[in-house]
């Protein structure tokens, strides 16, 4: 806007009918996204709490979410301290997932006979099931945090790898031309054209990837059981249930499952960070 | 550097050479094409869709090979010596419409600052000197072509490529740039070939075009066009416009019904 002075009446607001009503949506649709999920919350733990006093269900089948709470508050320092080891392990194994992921993606893309004679083998990791390989794996690997380390890397580096990899392939064909006819070199494509064109690729397969490596850190924790290097949160949903303590299993499972959140959120947050000036997937967050 | 008036005395810059370029299945895109492009030429390639015209233009840019014949440039082109501009503005989406303009230095390995002046001159020839720090989705089409036109010229090319730049722009837009293109090329005295398939646009910027027929591709015929320039609009509405589309229109029917 600038600041020259105004001409002639002040201009009246010109918002048309349909467009307040557009604008009215939107408000809408902003408040609902979050208060509508809350909501079926708060009505599930509703049912839930009813469904349990009115059968009079023994806590050791079902405890009541009051009871749950209960154990949360309880307990707490115990359970940040189960979080804080499955996070550690699952941000590690993210980073290891990252680094793995999109450094094969680059080596793949820079040699073509390194891809043929790997690629399947990354496919072949990828199918199979982790909880299949997991207990083999600890029979080798002796510390405990590697082994959960690779589970965590063998289901989370795929995603970044094949969306890394299609991203490298899809760069802008005249693009590449046109650096070719500036006399760019393979470094110089790769740094200043393949992999910022990549990066939207690669941040979508790191979303997934976060989730992944939850569960891959889960996973492993349950197969390689409890011990060793302390509890995480999947030992202690082993633990509580071993002693029948239902409500120790919901409050673990609930903070796997916010862990989850956190993670995906965070990965989100970054992605939006890193994509706002130019991607049009940030372009709808604005105006 | 002047144009000398006559198209023949101009020092000779490029030749293409009986080129043939045949693709895989025996698509003959270009057969005995013979060009000399001199320096200062502004030069069109007019033609039906696939006619080959794209395909010349890549062999000249080096970006492919002639099957048979060959291109000799007068003297070897340097970094720098070609620009291109494709028919989307192909611009960097990630880069600022500066960085965007800096590419062909960065791949020499020049530092921004060794060539900003350079960039702020070509971004002011094509009018968006305020907008070096926009991203490229924030510009209009019009002003994206401009980013990429400054782009092929911050180099100071000898000789620039143009694939239909304009064809995806309203008309008036097309019309604003058709002369903005001729007063930069003035500016900087480049040779330009231009791939259109519109004989307007063709007899508004050239003074030969080289009108070509499909299957196989082949040239087949020049049409001088000797209106001096500067070229303005006042030459869109004169008569001497009107006789050069006649012919280049009819050159064209012959190019159709030769193929
Ligand atoms: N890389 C390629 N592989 C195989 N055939 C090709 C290739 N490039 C072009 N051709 C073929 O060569 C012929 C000439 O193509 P070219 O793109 O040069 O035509 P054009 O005159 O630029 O057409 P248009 O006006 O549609 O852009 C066409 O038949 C096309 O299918
Ligand atoms: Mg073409």
């Amino acid at each position: 806007m600038t600041d020259a002075p105004l001409i002639g009446p002040a201009p009246t607001p010109m918002v048309d009918a349909e467009e307040a009503r557009r604008a009215r949506g939107r408000r809408i649709e902003l408040a609902a996204r979050y208060t509508l999920p809350l909501a079926v919350m708060a009505l599930a733990i509703l049912a839930w709490d009813r469904i349990v006093v009115w059968n009079e269900i023994p806590h050791y089948i079902l405890p009541s979410p009051a009871r749950v709470w209960d154990y949360f508050t309880g307990n707490w320092s115990t359970l940040v301290d189960a979080a804080m080891l499955t996070g550690r392990i699952t941000l590690m194994a993210l980073a290891v997932a990252v680094l793995g992921g999109a450094g094969l993606a680059i080596l793949f893309n820079q040699s073509r006979m390194v891809e043929l004679s790997l690629y399947p083998y990354a496919v072949i990791l990828q199918v199979t099931p982790v909880v299949a390989i997991a207990p083999l794996i600890f029979i080798y690997v002796e510390s405990k945090v590697a082994g959960m380390l690779m589970c965590a890397w063998i289901v989370a580096f795929f995603p970044v790898l094949s969306s890394t990899t299609l991203g490298l392939n899809s760069v802008d064909r005249n693009l590449r031309d046109l650096f070719a006819i500036y006399g760019a070199s393979r470094w110089q494509r790769l740094i200043h054209l393949q992999l910022p064109s990549a990066l939207p690729y690669f941040l979508g397969g790191l979303r997934i990837a976060g989730g992944l490596s939850l569960i891959g850190a889960v996973v492993a924790e349950l197969v390689a059981g409890t011990g060793g290097v302390g509890l995480g949160l999947a030992g202690r949903i082993q633990e509580a249930g071993y002693r029948l303590n239902i409500a120790g299993m919901f409050a673990a499972l609930a903070m796997v499952a916010a862990m989850g959140l956190v993670i995906f959120a965070a990965l989100s947050l970054l992605s939006h960070l890193l994509l706002r000036k130019w991607h049009e997937s940030a372009l709808k967050t604005e105006s | 550097m002047p144009r000398p008036t006559s198209i023949d005395d101009r020092a000779e810059l490029l030749r293409v050479e009986a080129v043939n370029k045949v693709f895989p299945g025996d698509v003959r895109a270009l057969m005995g094409m013979d060009l000399t492009v001199r320096q200062g030429d502004f030069i069109s390639l007019l033609g039906p869709s696939g006619c080959g015209k794209s395909t010349a233009l890549r062999l000249m840019a080096g970006l492919s090979h002639p099957t048979a014949g060959r291109i000799a440039w007068a003297a070897p082109p340097a970094r720098g010596d070609v620009g291109v501009v494709f028919q989307e503005p192909t611009l960097m989406p990630w880069a600022t419409v500066a960085q965007n303009v800096f590419l062909p230095f960065r791949l020499e390995g020049k530092s921004y600052a060794s060539v900003k002046d350079d960039i702020l001159d070509a971004l002011r020839l094509v009018g968006l000197d305020k907008f070096q720090t926009a991203y490229p989705r924030e510009l209009s089409g019009g002003m994206k072509m401009r980013v990429s036109i400054a782009r092929a010229m911050v180099t100071q090319p000898k000789l620039i490529l143009m694939d239909e730049p304009f064809a995806a722009l309203d008309e008036i837009t097309r019309f604003k740039l058709n002369n903005d293109l001729l007063a930069m090329q003035a500016r900087i005295g480049c040779t330009v070939i231009f791939v259109t398939h519109s004989v307007f646009e063709s007899v508004f910027l050239s003074d030969r075009i080289i009108v070509m027929a499909a299957r196989p591709g082949r040239v087949i015929e020049e049409v001088r066009v000797d209106a001096p320039y500067p070229r303005s609009e006042e030459f869109r509405t004169s008569a001497d416009y009107a006789a050069h589309c006649r012919a280049a229109s009819r050159a064209l029917e012959h190019a159709m019904e030769a193929a």
